[in-house]
């Protein structure tokens, strides 16, 4: 077993997301480069993991960009809903017009029809 | 300002951070329906803010020329001592975070969303557009970038500076 062998582990064993072989543990125990290696990566983590309670504080105004944002988009999906309830309606007026006309036009063929009977009898 | 820090962390730029940032509260805003509660409230947000990240930096990355590939050279910011023996820790983060805004984008939003807020390697890939062994890889890479920055070992030194010419 090389350090090179090794090297690509290294980082995993040091976030605990890889276990060692039994011969790759056996040489980073006794190899210098290895654990010096293995302890820069637990310092590096160690020091990311530090940066997560770091909160960075914007230039002022944000808040407000951010809230006229979604105000705006709340606007705009207003009258989204407010057309798409319009289109609705008079989509169904035209099918109530559609079906009005076709049972009116139904009746009339009926009545017709009868009348021509009377007419023959 | 959480997500705001994390989009500065992302993109290394204030204006950039701050539509990230709109973007990600607008998006979190109309889908907040969707939000089922099964995770953190923040790592939802968090998700949130790396997909508006990715998607700001794939238009800058269209826009300038000087996109940052994952071999591009990195300028080494150790100062050559060990930041063990650095007594100042604020000295040793600025030092994390100088590094940080050395390495490309590509690889510093995997590594920030993994070792800084703890986002699952699925969850990564999944906001980022990629692999899941993408992911991992960008991670591996990252990590042994910044520990030659900031931990050169015998040997590396050499490598940094002939790179840094």
């Amino acid at each position: 077993m090389r350090c090179e062998d090794l090297t690509e582990s290294l980082p995993g064993v040091a976030d605990g997301s890889i276990s060692l072989s039994d011969a790759a543990r056996w040489h980073a125990e006794r190899c210098l480069r290895c654990q010096a290696e293995l302890v820069q990566y637990r310092k590096l983590l160690r020091s990311l993991r530090a940066l997560r309670i770091e909160v960075l504080e914007p230039s002022p105004g944000l808040l407000a960009e951010i809230l006229a944002g979604i105000s705006e988009s709340g606007e705009r999906h207003a009258v989204r809903q407010l057309l798409s309830g319009r289109k609705v309606a008079y989509v169904g007026g035209i099918a109530a017009a559609t079906a009005a006309g076709a049972a009116g036009a139904v009746v009339l063929a009926t009545m017709s029809r009868r009348s021509r009977l009377r007419l023959v009898s | 300002m959480d997500a705001y820090t994390l989009a500065y962390r992302l993109t290394g730029d204030e204006e950039d951070a701050r539509d990230v940032v709109q973007e990600a509260y607008l998006r979190a805003y109309r889908g907040l329906k969707r939000f089922r509660g099964e995770a953190q409230f923040t790592t939802w947000l968090y998700r949130i803010t790396a997909n508006c990240a990715s998607s700001a930096l794939g238009k800058r990355a269209r826009h300038r020329h000087d996109v940052l590939e994952d071999d591009d050279d990195v300028v080494d910011v150790s100062g050559r001592v060990d930041p063990a023996e650095q007594a100042d820790r604020g000295e040793v983060r600025d030092r994390v975070k100088q590094a940080l805004a050395e390495l490309p984008p590509r690889l510093r939003s995997v590594v920030v969303l993994r070792d800084v807020y703890d986002l699952s390697h699925e969850a990564i890939a999944a906001e980022l557009g990629i692999s899941e062994s993408a992911a991992k890889v960008r991670l591996h890479r990252a990590r042994r970038k910044l520990r030659e920055l900031l931990y050169p070992l015998a040997g590396e030194d050499e490598e940094v500076d002939r790179r840094a010419v």
